[in-house]
């Protein structure tokens, strides 16, 4: 775990914080558990790398008799989110996990989830798109569902990815929103970490049983789905949109109750070094800890350099996100995905968006670097804050660049 | 030409904008935009109800006398029963304005 969150346990809390032993697991492993540690009611799901390991193992729990619920082995993706759909209408608690070309075929009815409301857990395992075929970690497939209503969360090594499966049912069952969880392909989901999940009273606790007023209930039938008229669609996606803002308040609240109980802090916008940087990067996902060793590196040669790292997507968290820019005169934001022929990355296009809407404007330079799980450096960092630094007194020639292609 | 406005606010659409009235589209008015509407002969209907199994509105209803009659409530004017009627019994004429 990293200095700052160790710090930041209190230890003045002895109940019900307890310091357990963490354990050496594979990240993907640990999200199964945690999620067989939710009580799921039903899991579907299609296998892909590199997603397998949690749904794999989750079948195993099932068969196992370790876990209790329904394990549905569909033949696609489409099926896979379909039958989540389904189940989840009838206010049973659902997963499903899936990556890249997966996540693209169960594209249509990821708006359906989150139109009916409906409170499923997803854990996206970020791969990168087909064509050329590549199994390679980037956020090419998670961005394509940017638009689709998902409250959208990062996680950057294992045990935050463990955190965040309690935190998403917590957060979608309140909502009413489905969550997406995105872990970053084989370097988090295939590697081995020291890893504490949480005492099985606190899951408790913290995720308690789903009980939801409007379901598929033959004893008292509602209609979901019904048609949207001219007369009615407008309303019907006002209302869905501002669900999906309120819920802002929901994640933040179940983020500080989760550190009320492990003493683990999470925010919407994570920041290192912050307090007085002059020039900072932002960036998504597992490469943000690869930064802040470059981070780390520049400060002991006295530059002032900061890092800022989107853990929630959407909800968009503007106001968080304008407070942590602080006073910087320069932000270099790192896409992992390209939005071809767009003015930037798509975090590129969103954080310029969002800075317009402030009078404080760093210059922005766009950076698409480590696609299909390219490596990135600190010293691939190190130059993308020396870019930056150029970017205060040079305006960049390009809107955004893919960075580190060979010419 | 009149202007689609708003049913209901947003503010009071069911999550997810659920109907909650189970049955309530009997309530929903189909029937207001037809070209054309259908007439029956009686003289030449036989009282057979293909037009009322076909009718994909599901508007036909019988009355006393056994005659399959369209409710204009919910007819589109689609014209199948006409199509399917073996007797020619129903003509579809132009809807006046």
């Amino acid at each position: 775990m990293r200095k700052e969150l160790i710090k930041k346990i209190p230890l003045s809390i002895s109940e019900p914080l307890k310091i357990k032993k963490k354990i050496g697991k594979e990240v993907s492993i640990a999200i199964a558990e945690a999620v067989a540690q939710c009580k799921v009611d039903v899991i579907s799901a299609y296998p892909i790398t590199p997603q397998t390991h949690i749904v794999e193992h989750l079948a195993e729990l099932v068969n196992n008799g370790e876990l209790d619920a329904e394990y549905i082995p569909v033949e696609s993706e489409h099926a896979a989110m379909s039958a989540c759909i389904g189940a989840s209408a009838t206010s049973a608690r659902t997963f499903t996990s899936t990556s890249s070309q997966g996540l693209l075929l169960m594209y249509e009815n990821l708006f359906i989830a989150s139109a009916l409301r409906l409170p499923i857990v997803m854990v996206i395992v970020n791969r990168s798109i087909s064509a050329p075929i590549s199994i390679w970690n980037d956020h090419s497939d998670v961005m394509t569902m940017r638009d689709s209503g998902w409250i959208t969360t990062f996680a950057e090594n294992g045990q935050e990815a463990v955190d965040l499966i309690y935190h998403a049912y917590r957060v979608a069952e309140k909502a009413l929103l489905p969550v997406a969880l995105n872990i970053d392909g084989f370097t988090l989901s295939h590697v081995i970490e020291p890893i504490e999940l949480l005492d099985q009273e606190l899951v408790d606790k913290y995720v308690p049983p789903l009980r939801m007023k409007y379901k598929l209930d033959p004893k008292n039938p509602i209609t979901m789905g019904a048609i949207g008229v001219p007369e009615i669609y407008t309303e019907a996606k006002k209302a869905q949109d501002e669900a999906l803002k309120a819920s802002y308040r929901i994640i933040v609240n179940a983020w500080k109750e989760f550190e009320k109980l492990t003493g683990r802090r999470y925010q919407p916008v994570e920041t290192y070094q912050m307090e007085d940087a002059e020039v900072a990067l932002l960036i998504m996902g597992s490469l943000a800890e690869t930064a802040m060793n470059a981070v780390d590196l520049l400060r002991k040669k006295g530059k002032k350099a900061g890092l800022i790292r989107l853990r929630l997507w959407r909800p968009f968290p503007l106001k968080d996100f304008l407070k942590a820019i602080g006073k910087i005169k320069a932000l270099g934001v790192i896409d992992r995905a390209v939005s071809h022929g767009s003015t930037g990355g798509p975090v590129g296009i969103e954080v310029r968006s969002a800075l317009y809407q402030s009078n404080k404007r760093p210059k922005v330079i766009n950076f698409i670097a480590g696609l299909g799980q390219r490596d990135v450096t600190v010293e691939d960092f190190i130059e993308l804050f020396e870019r930056t630094y150029e970017a205060i007194n040079k305006k960049p020639k390009f809107s955004y660049e893919i960075y580190g292609v060979m010419e | 030409m009149p202007k689609d406005q708003g049913l209901i606010s947003w503010k009071k659409l069911a999550p997810g904008m659920f109907i909650l009235e189970p049955g309530n589209s009997i309530k929903f008015k189909t029937g207001d935009w037809k070209a054309f509407r259908p007439i029956l002969n009686k003289e030449k209907c036989i009282k057979c109800g293909l037009c009322y199994v076909f009718c994909p509105d599901l508007c036909y209803k019988k009355d006393e006398e056994g005659y399959y009659i369209s409710n204009s409530y919910y007819c589109k004017g689609c014209g199948i029963c006409a199509q399917i009627c073996p007797r020619g019994a129903i003509t579809m004429i132009l809807e006046e304005a």
